[in-house]
């Protein structure tokens, strides 16, 4: 398979009063056609910032992409003008945002807003846009589409204005799908419809997808490889199965430590003690060093290397090795 | 064994009322049983109409509007006479008649309002004066409108510099006395004829009452861009202009069309001021601050030459000014009530 997206060592930094935030330092990746991509870590660890620096929506100033290659179909889209990218987007890369409450234009109709992306994009007419954006609404299983589009945002819950945002981001048949948190702010149950429904979408179209959260039963579920950030860099790059049953990060096994185990008798809900560090005062030596509970000398003077673990596996650490020997692998 | 002890048939009877109730609610394009959400337009109709003041004022504004364009015509109609026309014949010693009087002091319904200085049928002179009151104030706001809003809006969107430097234009201009500055403009541009005078007169009033507008849809605009759906449809590859024009304007609605309404009766005032000083409307045109203008100077003896147009442009302005605070509250979210 080819790769759909590469990422090379992609630095986007913000203009602060209080210095300057490196919000994603020196971030590379692959992603192949058809695969899912799950991007992981705590808030402000620079997940969404890499997706808005994809498709070039990092607000500048006072943000600005320093460095890297982002190349999607051997295209690098840093250098594209902004025209071109603007055809790009919702074409070919769309994205999902994480509230579905304010990413609708509150005075459009349903059927207005998902319109302008076929008319905008494939050269629909009014009629064949109109009758797109119903059999879009649809397939994403709003019922009675055809008397629910000229309806306003707010007559939707929200789980049904995901499901039109999925409609919309979906309507093109874009390559990549960015889905920023999108379960995130709805509850559970409509969660897992909604999840499904992307997992569902994703199987029919055979649209690449990058999914960010912070749940990691979403990226169990859902994702081929997974991507744990911190504090803007990579810490630990695998395949989800082996990420999960062989984590070589300590910051990963803490992650996973956190998740409620319902079969667990009784006890403590596990938590990594403190709090994310802030990026613009970052001190040399590991980021994650004052919260790392098998930290060493080493971390706190020296930023720790980039070790390979197995051909696919990737972990930030200076003990890396050791942390994969103790969760059952073998480094290679 | 009777049909209703068979269990089947029993069941067959209690299931099909129920399955045609369950089909009513799945098709209900069929069944009309849909249930329509009122659009925000309509839930703020609802609401203004409930405003005992404003539905007075939007009644009163709609008579006057509805007697103003349509009066003059129906007058030249019924009475034969023009709001211009002089009489020429069976002059008495004065040419002011009161209201309902005729030349030798009869009762007529000629002129409910009397007459002016030189015999013209005041009626009539209100009702033309209205139009052109009204149409100076509407067309001057859509003026404004039109400035004010692209310029607030293209200012809040791109924000940073343009923005500083679009807004200190704005601020410079709102430190000019705007009266004057509408003097000078009329009198720097003077026309011969009153209808020159007239579009001089609109231009100068919607050139300078756009500042305040601008400032409004900015302030909107600058709270909207950062909401997600800004976001949103750009990553949808919207461009800048249509995401200005279509996803941000309307959004800033509401306030505008507040303070449009508010603007009428500002910039009316302001006509009226100017024609009773004499910038704005000439004669044979009237406006209702030129037809004032003219009855002041008769005051202690043809009082109904300043009462009728006065009291009517009074009654318009407050019309207005309900109307717009009653479409303030109607338009709040903050107020909006289920």
């Amino acid at each position: 398979m080819t790769n759909l997206l590469e990422v090379k060592n992609l630095r986007t930094y913000f203009e602060t009063d209080d210095g300057v935030v490196k919000a994603v330092d020196g971030i590379s990746f692959d992603l192949k056609r058809g695969q899912t991509l799950g991007i992981v870590g705590e808030s402000g660890s620079g997940k969404s910032v890499t997706n808005l620096s994809i498709i070039r929506l990092i607000p500048e100033p006072p943000g600005k992409i320093v460095s890297g290659e982002v190349v999607f179909n051997g295209n690098d889209l840093l250098l594209q003008s902004n025209e071109a990218i603007r055809k790009i987007r919702g074409r070919r890369i769309a994205m999902i945002f994480q509230d579905p409450m304010t990413s609708l234009n509150p005075f459009m109709k349903i059927s207005k807003q998902l319109m302008e992306m076929t008319q905008l994009h494939l050269g629909h007419t009014k009629t064949q846009a109109r009758a797109h954006a119903i059999r879009m609404l649809e397939t994403v299983g709003i019922p009675d589409a055809h008397a629910r589009a000229d309806s306003y945002p707010h007559e939707f819950s929200g789980g049904m204005r995901q499901r039109v945002m999925i409609a919309m981001a979906l309507s093109c048949e874009p390559e990549l799908l960015i889905a920023d948190e999108p379960t995130t702010a709805l509850d559970v149950t409509i969660q897992a419809q909604i999840l499904e429904l992307i997992k569902k979408l994703k199987r029919e179209t055979g649209t690449s997808v990058i999914l960010i959260t912070h749940d990691l039963g979403v990226v169990a579920g859902m994702t081929d490889h997974v991507i744990v950030m911190y504090a803007g860099k990579i810490f630990e790059q695998a395949p989800t199965n082996e990420l999960f049953a062989k984590p070589g990060n300590p910051y990963t096994k803490g992650l996973l430590r956190s998740v409620p185990d319902p079969t667990a008798e009784q006890g403590k809900l596990y938590q990594i003690p403190g709090l994310p560090p802030d990026v613009a005062h970052l001190k040399p030596g590991c980021p994650f060093a004052p919260r790392c509970d098998r930290v060493e000398e080493i971390c706190k003077q020296e930023f720790p290397p980039f070790v390979q673990l197995n051909a696919d596996h990737h972990s930030l650490c200076h003990f890396a090795r050791e942390v994969y020997s103790e969760s059952g692998g073998t480094p290679a | 064994m009777s049909t209703e002890q068979n269990p089947d048939h029993d069941d067959l009877v209690h299931i099909g009322p129920e399955m045609a109730v369950a089909e009513a609610d799945v098709h209900p394009d069929e069944s009309g049983a849909f249930v329509r959400g009122t659009s925000l337009w309509r839930d703020a109709w609802r609401r203004l109409l409930k405003n005992k003041l404003a539905f007075l004022g939007l009644v009163v504004v709609v008579i006057v509007t509805i007697a103003s364009i349509i009066g003059p015509t129906v007058i030249k109609a019924v009475f034969g006479f023009t709001p211009d026309y002089i009489p020429t014949h069976n002059i008495n010693l004065t040419r002011s008649l009161p209201p309902f009087t005729g030349p030798n002091g009869e009762f007529t319904w000629n002129h409910p309002m009397g007459t002016d200085n030189a015999g013209r049928d005041q009626f009539a002179r209100v009702l033309q004066g209205g139009q052109i009151s009204l149409f100076v104030g509407i067309l001057s706001t859509l003026v404004s409108l039109l400035i004010g809003v692209t310029y607030g809006a293209v200012a809040g969107y791109l924000g940073g510099r343009v923005d500083n430097v679009m807004m200190r234009i704005v601020d410079v201009l709102y430190s000019l006395p705007y009266v004057i500055v509408v003097i000078v403009l009329l009198s720097m541009f003077r026309s011969q004829t009153p209808r020159g005078q007239l579009t001089l007169l609109f231009i100068a009033l919607g050139s300078v009452s756009w500042l305040t507008m601008a400032r409004i849809v900015r302030g909107q605009v600058l709270s909207l861009k950062n909401q997600e759906f800004v976001l949103a449809a750009r990553a949808t590859g919207v461009s800048n202009t249509r995401i200005i024009f279509r996803h941000l304007i309307p959004n800033t609605l509401g306030p505008v069309i507040v303070y449009a309404t508010l603007t009428i009766p500002q910039i009316m005032l302001t006509e009226a001021f100017l024609s009773f000083l004499g910038f704005g409307v000439q004669a044979p045109l009237a406006s209702w601050g030129s037809l004032a203008s003219d009855g002041i100077q008769n005051i202690a003896i043809f009082p109904w030459q300043l009462i009728f147009p006065g009291v009517t442009m009074a009654l318009t302005l407050f019309s207005l000014n309900f109307l717009g605070d009653g479409l303030r509250d109607a338009l709040d979210p903050q107020m909006r009530m289920v």
